[in-house]
């Protein structure tokens, strides 16, 4: 529940809500969207990307010279998990068609369509299969499928929201092969929205011109990935899931070409030499760095282990300079910090608030454009709530969902933000929710072309570490487009790739070169990478209670604990 | 960590360990010094891959949920659980019928249950296990489907189950045939899929590829806009 000073500032919400009630209603835009000149000036007043330490130049490898976010140039002047002397490339533990590195979506619908062209596939995955970010998107997919829409519209939206710099052969192949891909997972059995005559329910989304967002109530990515799952498991003769072993470096051969990729059992601490024709990276995104300390929505892996490998081997990166904050990210309770709560709550009608229950901004502005104006709301403005940690937020204003679509509506699309903050005693239904940026989404990876191939020889990249299809901005919904369409395209053409490919002599040199390069460089670092699982602990703190408290209160687990 | 928190006593895999009050299981494991392996997934109660049991003191109950969504409490024991291990039967979706048939062909134990609802007891989802289960073997595959909508396959369920049944895995294959053969299919998709084919959109998509930044920004200013909510 909210603390009172809170209650006060929520009924100033309540207090405005029957007249933006009122405003919906009329059925415009509750606030005029910005024009591109004044979403230019927000960006760079507010948006974490333009702040002065935001970037700086990357001293090695293929993208040397060019400034990328602070992070990821520390992630990439990293030395290798490995010695290249103490690994016997001369064992090949697996021999395979397709090797397919992270369980996620990508890699899953990857090695659905592999497996369709004949040949063998191996995904390598540190956790779970479908342990990944794509289980968690709630809000939906894009799909222009609906007669008042269509790909040209979508392709629109899309490359304005990622500020004109996408790759347009990458969005062309996203939006036209996109109805292919709703019925595609129809045909799998993903229960997508429908109206009573079947028609697929559109939802608008940041950014989006028209209705498109296809969803499965607001458990979309997890009703995604585990059909996904599902299907990839209804396969063992032809795919092989080695769980909780990551790979940690390519594996090139002496024709320059990748050849496969060496894996590390987490719980044995084995190394094991997978040697495949062609590669497809899958490994997503990296909101476990913390990019200027920011909490994320991201998944426990989301390590950006892709980026390093394909980086070390030689491939490009491209608009690893830009990051996205969703605009509402849960900062109360503090238990949920960083806690998505999808954008679907701003398509169906949510409205955000500041303390006075003021609209300041567009519901749906690309998500770039909205999580700046929160910023300059908490910060320049100072209309924010503070929580009692000491985080300003702004109020996404749900009850007002209720009221415009009537009663119900909430629990009947946004099932699991009901449940998650039911758990601690708030109901969305009739109280607002705080919010503010949170790291969401990597923008920019490995730099793909139409056929999911990187700059590199047998090696392809889909989904979120990739680079390219969302320029420097992706809208809402485009993800899950994006790891569905490129995951099964990359796959058609590593399938087709590796039919051919002839591998020659295994070898590590291109990580010997890489820690060449770093010495030459002058960089010196204790940083290793990939980083594979994020590390928060603390022995220190530990340490000092193990000293301060006495193990013998309460009688330990034998005899239960009792409040002394 | 803040200095001034309020720590409680909980026991981890048997040592005594201080951690702040408030903190979920897994917040409560990173404190003690665990860096996590297994049992650990999305941290915001979606992808159930941090499913686990613990027992409080004074109850004899085992108590099932979500290490990421539970909160510590005084004198709890824990341990994490890597990973349930689970019937997963293999099947082509596109040969098997939306009826009981197909169970009782992939997964027969579904009609070993004694609706003894401990599955619906343990769910963190509060999903009602028990009741799809039933709508399963009675063959009303579009309430199964709906029943079970919510759940992220964590497998509390089918760890607790006497009659050992992996009723998650059961429930996504009456979900999968419910997707795929009972709900009506769009007509708007298929004419949209057909005019694809037929490449209408070709050429403007031709064009639009070929403007210049200016001519690609002048588009998406004159653009309009569809903000009906209804």
């Amino acid at each position: 529940m909210y603390p009172e000073y809170m209650m006060e500032s929520i009924k100033m919400v309540e207090k405005t809500r029957p007249k933006r009630v009122e405003i919906a209603k009329i059925g415009k835009p509750v606030v005029e969207p910005m024009k591109l000149k004044e979403r230019e000036e927000i960006l760079n007043r507010f948006h974490p990307d333009y702040k002065a330490d935001a970037r700086r130049v990357l001293r090695i490898g293929p993208n040397k010279g060019e400034k990328l976010t602070t992070k990821v140039s520390e992630l990439l002047e990293s030395h290798s998990r490995i010695s290249p002397d103490d690994i016997d490339l001369s064992n090949v533990d697996y021999d395979v068609d397709v090797l397919i590195i992270g369980g996620g979506g990508g890699g899953s619908m990857a090695a659905i369509w592999a497996q369709k062209q004949g040949v063998k596939v191996l995904i390598s995955t540190k956790l779970r299969i479908g342990d990944a970010n794509s289980m968690m998107s709630q809000g939906g997919m894009q799909a222009a499928v609906n007669p008042h829409d269509n790909p040209i519209i979508h392709y629109l939206d899309a490359i304005g929201g990622g500020h004109f710099d996408n790759k347009p052969e990458l969005v062309e192949t996203l939006t036209m092969d996109a109805p292919m891909i709703a019925k595609y997972l129809e045909e799998l059995g993903v229960m997508w929205d429908k109206e009573e005559d079947g028609v697929l329910v559109t939802k608008a989304g940041g950014g989006t011109s028209r209705r498109r967002m296809l969803s499965c109530r607001d458990y979309t990515g997890v009703e995604i990935m585990r059909t996904l799952r599902d299907e990839v498991k209804n396969h063992p003769e032809d795919i092989y899931v080695l769980e909780y072993t990551p790979a940690i470096e390519l594996i090139m051969d002496n024709k320059d070409q990748v050849a496969g990729a060496l894996l590390y059992q987490t719980e044995t601490e084995e190394y094991v030499v997978v040697r495949a024709k062609t590669t497809i990276i899958t490994t997503g995104g990296y909101g476990r760095l913390h990019i200027q300390g920011f909490a994320t929505t991201n998944h426990y892996g989301a390590t950006a282990d892709g980026l390093v490998m394909a980086y070390r081997a030689g491939a490009k990166l491209l608009y690893l300079d830009s990051v996205q904050y969703h605009p509402t990210g849960a900062i109360f309770p503090e238990q949920i910090l960083g806690f998505l709560v999808t954008e679907k709550v701003r398509g169906l009608g949510g409205q955000p608030v500041n303390k006075f229950g003021e609209l300041f901004v567009f519901p749906l502005e690309p998500r770039d454009v909205e999580a700046s104006a929160f910023i300059r709301e908490c910060t320049e403005r100072e209309k924010g709530i503070t929580t009692p940690a000491g985080r300003a937020g702004i109020w996404l204003d749900s009850p007002i969902i209720d009221i415009l679509s009537g009663p119900g509506t909430i629990q009947k699309n946004l099932p699991a933000m009901v449940r998650q903050y039911h758990r601690f005693e708030i109901d969305i239904s009739k109280y607002p929710m705080l919010v503010f940026p949170t790291l969401h989404y990597q923008n920019g990876g490995i730099e793909i072309n139409e056929k999911g191939e990187t700059t590199i020889p047998n090696l392809y990249a889909a989904g979120e570490t990739s680079g390219g299809l969302h320029g420097r901005n992706r809208l809402m919904g485009n993800s899950i487009l994006d790891y569905n369409v490129f995951g099964r395209r990359a796959a058609l053409h590593a399938s087709e790739k590796a039919k051919t490919v002839k591998l020659g002599k295994l070898h590590l040199d291109h990580v010997r070169n890489y820690e060449k390069e770093l010495k030459e460089s002058g960089i010196e670092t204790k940083r290793i990478a990939p980083i594979l699982l994020p590390d928060y602990r603390n022995f220190e703190v530990i340490r000092k209670h193990r000293k301060e408290f006495d193990p013998f209160l309460g009688g330990g687990i034998t005899g239960w604990y009792e409040e002394e | 960590m803040e200095s001034d928190q309020k720590l409680i006593p909980v026991y981890i895999m048997g040592e005594k360990v201080m951690v702040p009050e408030g903190s979920t299981i897994i917040d409560a494991l990173e404190y003690a010094g665990f860096q996590l392996k297994k049992g650990i997934g999305c941290r915001e109660g979606f992808c159930g891959a941090c499913a686990t049991v613990y027992r409080l003191p004074g109850d004899f109950k085992l108590i099932g949920g979500l290490a990421c969504q539970t909160v510590v409490e005084p004198g709890m024991y824990l341990a994490q659980i890597p990973c349930t291990p689970a019937q997963k039967a293999t099947y082509n979706i596109e040969k098997e019928n939306p009826d009981v048939s197909s169970f009782l062909k992939l997964y027969p134990e579904v009609f070993r249950c004694v609706s003894c609802n401990t599955c619906t007891k343990i769910c963190p989802q509060e999903i009602e296990v028990m009741d799809y289960v039933n709508a399963i073997i009675r063959g009303d595959i579009a309430e199964a489907a709906d029943l079970s909508f919510d759940c992220i396959m964590c497998g509390l369920c089918t760890m607790r189950c006497p009659a050992e049944m992996a009723q998650y895995n059961i429930a996504l294959l009456a979900r999968r045939l419910f997707g795929r053969y009972l709900t009506k299919r769009s007509d708007y998709l298929y004419e949209r899929l057909k005019d694809i084919a037929d490449g209408k959109f070709d050429k403007e998509m031709k064009n639009i590829k070929q403007l210049s930044r200016e001519g690609l920004e002048k588009r998406y200013k004159e653009r309009d806009l569809d903000f009906d909510i209804t």
